[in-house]
């Protein structure tokens, strides 16, 4: 650490040549993260957490067919790595005549994987709400489909919203996975950039750095939801 | 033959014709048998209490009623509707059946996320599919009846609970239900908000709605019932006025379980 910091402010051109680098890698940096980091989030979690209600409706539903078939599904998920799974997709499958673009494989897997982990929050959630609910739903010739719409989702949104939003938050960081199955997002980018210059403390703290700023202002935006939410309570 | 026709013609000129029919109703909870075999007839515009120790099915009797728990077997029919539990009913002729009936929750059951209004106006709009104006005017004259028009944009968790459950009222009554079903609406109430609550539902018997109602407040049931109902171990013991009933039980175990709780 210290011959690091010695070997910056002790050497004038040194410093002025990691001034430079930090200076011209940070367009690239946040190119990968507008262009491909910010929207694989985005796309996945929304397909994701499409999946997750869908799953959280299998299990607690009464039909034993669908109950099973979720179950298999978030098992698998939650019993692999990411990591393996991303693999699986992007290199397995052609294997087997499939060969499916980076970003997609990556927005596949990152789906999935969202799927899994928050249909077990949103069915903690909707089963948070009393039955009494369902029941007043009911009462007033709800269906099942428009009391679910209408008096429980929304309950059990304001319950799911904090754990859903620490996903999102992880979410955002685990999509520097995808570099690995070549999606320039901004790891990948950083990667590049390091590979050119061997600068890997700098560079990479960068990204760490503009990854941090993302996830502050993504709970910036959880708790001003938090309290639009909670206004009713 | 002819004098039966008469008899039923004059029935009917005194709005005396019967609007819920019970007949063999069987509830069980896996192996627990909570109705035994409840028949019962009540006609349009009566008021009746059901009283009865806890455990009597009471309850569980209201909630066959609206369908909330579906019966084992026995036949229910409300101004002519039926529903047989000896076969399987569609998910449609329940929902059908529903709208005949208003509950009121004893926890009231209000939708948190939605103000006073919002609740009322949620079964017209999204079941019925009416105008939204309409209803909006609707619903206020129905806050308005359960003397709450000054809180209308208030959430439930903004309501004392007596205000709560007239919310409640109102809500169940903007649906337009022929009969009106009370579970022990007065239960979860400090004692001095009972009273705004019974007050509700005395002038909704004055009105000439049909109502069942199970409640261990005694005052109300002498005051506005037609008919007291005793109920114990799932059936109907006793069925009398409610003079006769509080004065001279005919049944033992009506006898002792009046003098329990008074």
């Amino acid at each position: 650490m210290k011959m690091y910091l010695n070997s910056i402010f002790a050497d004038p051109e040194r410093t002025a040549r990691l001034v430079d680098i930090a200076k011209t890698s940070l367009r690239p940096l946040l190119e990968g993260a507008v262009m491909n980091t910010i929207p694989l989030t985005i796309i996945s979690f929304i397909i994701g957490l499409i999946l997750a209600v869908l799953t959280a409706l299998a299990r607690i539903s009464h039909v034993k067919f669908f109950q099973i078939i979720a179950r298999i599904y978030v098992s698998a998920i939650r019993g692999t790595p990411l990591l393996v799974q991303l693999f699986i997709i992007f290199y397995g499958l052609p294997n087997i005549g499939v060969t499916i673009d980076p970003f997609i494989s990556a927005v596949i897997g990152f789906s999935l994987s969202v799927g899994a982990y928050a249909s077990e929050i949103i069915r903690a959630a909707i089963l948070s709400i009393p039955k009494g609910q369902w029941e007043a739903g009911y009462s007033i010739g709800m269906s099942y489909t428009q009391a679910l719409k209408r008096i429980i989702l929304p309950q059990a949104a304001r319950v799911s919203l904090p754990p859903l939003s620490n996903s999102f938050i992880s979410l955002v960081k685990d999509t520097s996975l995808a570099s690995v199955v070549l999606v320039t997002e901004m790891f990948r980018r950083a990667q590049e950039i390091t590979a050119a210059n061997y600068e890997f403390l700098l560079v990479y703290s960068e990204a760490a750095l503009i990854y941090w700023v993302i996830c502050f202002f993504l709970s910036v935006i959880q708790g001003f939801m938090e309290r639009r939410l909670d206004r009713y309570v | 033959m002819v004098d039966f026709s008469c008899s039923s013609d004059f029935n009917l000129l005194q709005g005396s014709f019967t609007m819920i029919s019970i007949k063999g109703l069987y509830k069980q909870f896996g192996q627990l048998e909570v109705l035994k075999g409840i028949n019962l007839e009540v006609k349009k515009g009566q008021v009746i209490v059901v009283i009865g120790p806890s455990g009597s099915g009471k309850t569980t009797m209201l909630r066959c009623l609206n369908v909330l728990e579906t019966p084992t077997k026995g036949v229910i029919s409300i101004e002519g509707q039926s529903l047989d539990f000896s076969k399987s009913v569609s998910k449609k002729s329940v929902a059908s059946f529903r709208r005949l009936t208003g509950m009121v929750f004893q926890n009231y059951n209000l939708f948190p996320h939605k103000t006073a209004l919002e609740n009322v106006m949620e079964g017209p709009v999204i079941v019925k599919g009416e105008d939204k104006t309409a209803v909006r005017k609707k619903a206020q004259a129905l806050l308005e009846k359960v003397g709450i028009g000054d809180k209308i944009d208030y959430y439930p968790a903004q309501l004392s609970g007596g205000q709560q459950q007239r919310v409640g009222i109102a809500r169940a009554l903007a649906m337009e239900p022929e009969v009106m079903l009370f579970d022990e609406p007065t239960s979860a109430l400090d004692p001095e908000l009972v009273g705004e609550v019974l007050k509700v539902m005395k002038d909704l018997a004055l009105e000439g709605m049909t109502m069942i109602v199970v409640t261990h407040e005694m005052r109300f049931a002498r005051e506005a019932a037609d008919e007291v109902i005793f109920m114990d171990g799932g059936v109907v013991v006793e069925r009398n006025k409610p003079e006769e009933i509080f004065t001279h039980p005919k049944e033992e175990r009506t006898r002792k379980f009046l003098n329990m709780i008074q």
